[in-house]
């Protein structure tokens, strides 16, 4: 074990994947020499040399393109997006190419390509580049979508990934870069895709959260036990497709309430979906309506203020847990 | 045109029901075959649909009220019809169940059987009769609200939940205030003591409990009870369950005590048609085949599902059936022509540690045994003194149908098979 930042832990998970198999290699915008917008694929250019980390020109739809192509003759390719909101240029390629052709093949054609940047809000980067549209994906049959809160999870989550055989979007939080924690150096160390973790436990309320909010949901989790008295639960998926329900489930049952927490808006939204599956599955177990708290339904603001207004903050989130506890 | 909306007889012995809740509301456009209410009869919950088109113009009796069956509990009829025909008759109290068994309600027809053997559907029970059209009130029923764990906790608990009043969002009852009210404080009303009596809470009687009440004074009052005691060696009887439940290890099934008890009953019985029956004023009913009841005690009170016609059936098919029967029991999901009608009826409260007991006959059979546990002791056996698995049952029977010696000698053809279990196999 090592303390060290997300950045560093999905470096990590790419040295390592690249040196046990020779067919991963990586690509994208300033990955190479200038070693990744936000240095995750720093020292990876020298040690593998520029066949294997190769510099894209500002052409996303094309060089998801040749992704594809390289995961269809037995490559697996990790596709780095200089950040998601960049990715929209290349949905064709993610989303009826690479999520299609295993099907589409009649399994002729396996896909083993990671599609990986950063997503969500940043500091004041503005509306075209603040998004979580992890529903976009997730909404895909064919893809599976990966969202890590910590670096832990970064890491071996990204090198599952980098492993399976399935297209998989893997959405990094651009704000978590410098984020540290406790992260294994053994190189045989892997979370598998599709199961959600309990981050801490509790015995009143569920909160289900993925991505950065995760760390709003733990301080709101403190705030309601020593204010309130509420015990908390928070679960994060990490997988958002397929997700492991069982375990958001198995906690709405002993809680009886629940707050679904996500970056993105909520119309459509992730927690949409994870309302549906509690309501159909344990409806006689809640206490009280599924809360939701999300992103405000704006386009994302520029003000630094605003920006602040935009993104569900602790306080939303003790708001929240504290009336579906019915408390205030 | 109008269709009413009747708390039908649901059960042979149903005398009146509660309205639990209208699903649809004064003014809810309602479709035949929609539900429109749920009602609890004496033993189980069940819904109403409607068997007209239009819509619900009024409700005559509101959540939680408890009436009479025939009363007209609403009326469904086109929004612009004159319904106060059928509002007036009501409130003359001129709505007779004889009325609705009349009147084209052959789905309640079915749904009564007069008597156990009548195989009925009674998931929908309404009754549709045919008024002439008129003009229109309205008003909004009241609605409970609660939620869905809430509701739940309340159904297990035998709560009502119009009694609470509801602490979360808008009146919400809750879970807290369910286990409020279970730990004492709401459902039941405390009564102060006054002089040197004791304080006591004032629990109101659930319908299964009015249910017993109503059915078991018309049993140790008018039916000459007698009681006969046997006990009876289980050794080989316990061995057998043992060797049968190893042979089924895998298969996911098992036979206890209280099967091999049923089918005992039954070969015994088969052997002793005279005590099968049941007193009827003036003949005695000799049944052609053995429906034994087995009593269940569910959260307000006590259920006796029946398992049909055990004669032919073997013992790993009754094991099935009485746990699906249990199981529905408990979630009050039996229908009433499954709980009504045994000629033979088991209680057995072994597991509670009781070692004896008399059991008050269930009418209109004519016995009931009570089954005591299984406790090891010393016994006499051909001059030495062993330890020996013994059970002692006792046998109450209605001294109208059943005399003393048919009584014994049933009971002794009973023990010997259980002594001698290969005997269920002849």
């Amino acid at each position: 074990m090592a303390l060290m930042t997300y950045r560093d832990a999905l470096n990590q998970a790419l040295r390592e994947e690249m040196r046990r198999d020779p067919d991963v290699f990586m690509m994208g915008e300033e990955v190479g020499a200038y070693q990744g917008a936000y240095k995750v694929s720093r020292g990876l250019l020298e040690e593998f040399g520029e066949w294997r980390v190769r510099d894209m020109p500002i052409a996303e739809l094309g060089f998801t393109g040749l992704g594809v192509g390289a995961a269809m003759v037995g490559l697996r390719p990790i596709v780095e997006y200089m950040t998601w909101s960049f990715a929209l240029l290349a949905i064709d390629g993610i989303v009826n190419a690479a999520a299609k052709m295993r099907y589409m093949s009649g399994g002729q054609f396996k896909m083993p390509i990671t599609f990986r940047g950063p997503s969500g809000v940043a500091n004041q980067v503005g509306a075209t580049h603040s998004q979580a549209l992890e529903s976009w994906y997730a909404t895909v049959p064919g893809l599976k979508v990966v969202a890590p809160a910590t670096a832990r999870d970064a890491k071996g989550l990204l090198k599952s990934a980098i492993r399976d055989d399935d297209p998989v979007v893997f959405l990094e939080g651009e704000l978590l870069y410098g984020s540290k924690e406790e992260v294994p150096e053994d190189e045989n160390f892997t979370i598998p895709l599709g199961v959600s973790e309990v981050k801490r436990e509790g015995a009143d309320v569920t909160i289900v959260v993925h991505a950065r909010p995760l760390h709003s949901a733990l301080r709101a989790a403190e705030i309601v036990e020593s204010e309130d008295g509420i015990s908390a639960e928070v679960i994060d998926p990490r997988t958002l497709r397929p997700m492991d329900i069982d375990t958001i489930l198995d906690s709405v049952r002993k809680t009886n309430r629940c707050v679904v927490v996500e970056e993105g808006w909520a119309v459509c939204g992730m927690g949409a979906q994870v309302v549906d599956d509690i309501q159909r599955e344990a409806f006689d177990y809640l206490d009280a309506p599924i809360a939701r708290v999300t992103g405000a339904d704006t386009p994302h603001p520029y003000a630094k203020n605003l920006e602040q207004l935009h993104f569900p903050q602790a306080d939303l989130i003790v708001k929240a847990a504290r009336q579906a506890c019915y408390r205030k | 045109m109008a269709t009413r909306i009747v708390m039908s007889k649901l059960s042979p012995t149903m005398e009146e029901g509660r309205v639990l809740h209208w699903v649809k509301k004064e003014g809810d456009p309602v479709e035949p075959g929609d539900v429109v209410v749920e009602v609890e009869t004496d033993k189980a919950t069940m819904e109403v649909e409607a068997m007209g088109a239009g819509v619900l113009r009024k409700i005559l009796v509101e959540d939680g009220g408890t009436v009479p069956t025939g009363t007209l509990l609403g009326v469904v009829a086109a929004p612009d019809e004159d319904i106060s025909a059928i509002l007036a008759e009501a409130e003359a109290g001129a709505v007779a169940e004889a009325t609705a068994a009349t009147d084209g309600a052959a789905a309640v027809a079915a749904a009564t059987p007069a008597t156990a053997e009548a195989p009925a559907t009674v998931s929908a029970a309404a009754v549709e009769v045919a008024v002439e059209p008129a003009h229109q009130p309205a008003g909004d029923g009241g609605r409970v609200k609660a939620s869905p764990l809430a509701k739940r906790m309340a159904r297990e608990n035998g709560i009502r939940l119009e009694q609470l009043n509801g602490s979360g969002t808008g009146g919400r009852i809750i879970k807290r205030d369910i286990e409020a009210a279970v730990s004492g404080g709401v459902a039941a009303t405390t009564v102060a003591a006054v002089g040197s009596e004791a304080p006591y809470q004032q629990v109101e009687l659930s319908q299964i409990r009015k249910a017993i009440a109503r059915n078991l004074v018309t049993s140790m009052g008018p039916i000459p009870h007698f009681f006969l005691t046997i006990e009876i060696d289980m050794n080989r009887a316990l061995d057998l369950r043992a060797e049968l439940n190893k042979s089924l290890e895998g298969s996911g099934a098992k036979i206890g005590v209280n099967e091999i008890l049923i089918k005992t009953a039954a070969q015994a019985l088969a052997e002793h048609p005279n005590v099968n029956v049941a007193f009827a004023d003036d003949h005695i009913r000799r049944f052609t085949r053995v429906d034994v009841g087995v009593a269940v005690a569910v959260p307000d009170g006590l259920i006796t599902p029946v398992l049909r016609n055990i004669g032919p059936k073997g013992l790993r098919q009754i094991s099935a059936e009485l746990r699906d029967m249990v199981d529905r029991a408990r979630g009050k999901k039996l229908a009433p022509e499954e709980y009504y009608g045994a000629t033979f009826t088991i209680s057995n409260l072994g597991m509670y540690g009781i070692d004896e007991f008399t059991a008050v006959i269930n009418p209109p059979a004519a016995t009931i045994m009570a089954v005591g546990a299984t406790v090891e002791k010393p016994v006499v056996v051909d001059g030495s003194v062993q330890v020996r698995k013994r059970m002692r049952v006792t046998l109450s029977c209605d001294h109208r149908a059943v005399d003393g010696a048919m009584g014994a000698e049933f009971l002794a053809t009973f023990r010997d098979m259980l002594e001698n279990p290969l005997r269920l196999v002849l």
